[in-house]
């Protein structure tokens, strides 16, 4: 088997190895060498040490900290606010009610609709409740950041809520049985049995939402677009005006998109971390 | 006992439909405003809708005709339809050989794979649209390619896990049979991954269906996906903002989406949750 199919790689790799090389592997060297050089147009990159993430970091108009801090509080935010709320629709969408399956259909919806046009849904419909106020989102970052929070969860409950479902199902009917015999009351079934077993799932959509949010970009360039005066500003949004909206400054930009690779890498490294050690466990 | 258990239940049902209502307003509300006049859609974007303020299709008319609706469209659907084609197919052979075939180049050509996953798209985007550009890849067909390899790293793991899974023995049979490694694939592998190929399908489709970024940056002017086309009206690209025209958009570039998942609900919500688990 092995042997004949090894002569087979033009055909079988190699169509998806070259577009694999020209939309990933490419790019990817290039902008990690590029990060450490200083270029406006690639073919004059020169190479210039540390100098662009000093920039990135240090340059009061870079704004990338601050990105910074606004995305962590804005994914620490998202992850209470989402998973809460998902956690609460499953548990009441696995009493065994009727439609409870039309019920989890229409909340999944909005995790289809794309993040641009979803965006100025809220645009519009945020501006004109804030309007009656003699407001909009470009009143402050406070309105922005809150309606940027609103746009988030209500994209993606419906998602985590499907995670939490399948989790909440799969916990031995049993187990809750036994405990009523018990006497356990509601409050002690849903600490002492529910909310352990379901803790892979309170694993899964914590990461989930926590990469999500941390890369979110659609849904900010369309609802503040981080305005007022890049307040509202999240970090693939900063990246994105550095490299199109400023000159000179494409090597801080690629720069900073090396740190915004490095934080999800760690994400996701922690993540793998965590889920291998529980499979392990178990 | 009865009477608080039924109590509790219409509890429950009202907190839902209070959750369904909250969830769908801000879709109905744009729905109800595209039926609206302009001045009536400023003045109250909540307001009911009256014989007064209704103008039937006149904002579809509008928004479809200023913004080339129908070019974007065809874009948004050419680019999704072939590149979930390419991706599917090429991607499920090439993690048909990785699993069969096993040396040192396979297996760090998948960890390469896997990697790529994790990457997010700001850190090539730069390099990316100069490479697409040296290339000539600006246009509906050559934007093809740079789906199917940046997309190569999720869909490969994903067949891959789904690959690892199968006995080889029906293939060596096959083999046996006279089966050139071609036809094995197509005729005995390849129709026991439809679960799988389903799921890859469908996390592609939404994904490049709602592409913001990806096409902004590669396209070469003149050619506008549906995304590109809604930023484009709200920031005033195709002149002054017509807040009706707006809306009839906003439902347009729904419309498919809602009947895309009426259509497969069964299969994309299982999709997306697998595609979710697994990555």
């Amino acid at each position: 088997m092995q042997k004949s199919l090894t002569k087979y790689f033009p055909a079988f790799v190699l169509p998806t190895l070259a577009a694999f090389s020209i939309a990933f592997l490419v790019p990817f060297v290039m902008g990690i060498v590029l990060s450490f050089s200083d270029f406006t147009i690639v073919t004059d990159a020169r190479f210039n040490g540390f100098d662009n993430y000093v920039r990135a970091f240090t340059d009061p108009s870079s704004n990338f900290v601050y990105a910074l801090g606004f995305t962590a509080l804005f994914t620490v935010v998202s992850i209470i606010t989402v998973n809460i709320l998902a956690f609460l629709l499953a548990m009441l969408l696995t009493r065994g009610l009727k439609g409870t399956n039309l019920f989890r259909g229409v909340f999944f919806v909005p995790n289809l609709i794309g993040g641009i046009v979803l965006g100025y849904v809220w645009n519009t419909i945020l501006n004109a409740i804030l309007s009656n106020f003699d407001l909009t989102l470009m009143y402050s970052a406070n309105l922005g950041f809150w309606g940027l929070i609103i746009v988030n969860s209500w994209q993606m409950i419906g998602y985590m809520m499907i995670i939490y479902i399948a989790g909440i199902q799969n916990i031995p009917g049993d187990l809750k049985e036994a405990a009523a015999i018990d006497g356990a009351n509601k409050r002690q079934t849903l600490f002492r049995i529910t909310l352990p077993l379901v803790m892979p799932s309170i694993t899964i959509c914590t990461f989930l939402t926590l990469t999500n949010s941390f890369k979110l970009f659609d849904q900010n360039l369309a609802l503040t677009g981080g305005g007022p005066s890049n307040m509202t500003e999240m970090l693939a949004l900063n990246i994105y005006h550095t490299f199109y909206g400023r000159n000179g400054w494409s090597g801080p930009g690629q720069a900073k998109a090396v740190v915004f690779f490095a934080l999800v890498g760690v994400i996701a490294l922690i993540q793998l971390r965590i889920t291998r050690s529980k499979e392990v466990e178990n | 006992m009865k009477v608080k258990r039924s109590a509790s239940k219409t509890l429950t049902y009202t907190v839902l439909i209070i959750m369904v209502l909250v969830c769908v307003a801000p879709l109905l509300i744009i729905l109800m405003n595209s039926f609206k006049g302009k001045l009536f859609i400023s003045d109250d974007l909540f307001a009911f809708l009256t014989p007064q303020s209704f103008v039937g299709g006149a904002n579809y008319v509008s928004g479809v005709t200023k913004m080339n609706f129908v070019g974007a469209f065809g874009t948004s659907l050419f680019v999704t339809v072939a590149s979930v084609i390419l991706i599917v197919f090429l991607c499920s052979m090439t993690a048909w050989y990785l699993v069969r075939v096993k040396n040192k180049f396979t297996s760090v050509l998948f960890y390469l794979f896997v990697f790529a996953m994790i990457v997010p798209f700001q850190m090539v985007m730069f390099t990316m649209s100069w490479v697409s550009n040296r290339l000539s890849l600006g246009n509906p067909v050559g934007i093809l390619v740079l789906y199917l390899g940046f997309g190569a790293g999720l869909s490969v793991f994903i067949f891959t896990g789904f690959l690892k899974s199968i006995p080889i023995d029906i293939e060596e049979a096959a083999i046996i049979d006279g089966c050139t490694p071609m036809q094995v694939f197509f005729k005995v592998v390849f129709p026991i991954m439809r679960p799988t190929i389903i799921t890859v399908a469908i996390l592609d489709v939404m994904w490049i269906w709602n592409d913001y970024l990806l096409p902004l940056i590669v396209l070469d002017t003149g050619y506008t996906t549906l995304p590109i086309a809604i930023q484009k009206i709200f920031t005033g690209g195709y002149g002054a903002v017509d807040m009706g025209g707006l809306m009839a958009m906003l439902v347009l570039s729904i419309i498919p989406i809602i009947i895309f998942y009426l259509a497969a609900q069964k299969h994309i919500i299982e999709g997306v949750v697998a595609g979710a688990v697994k990555g």
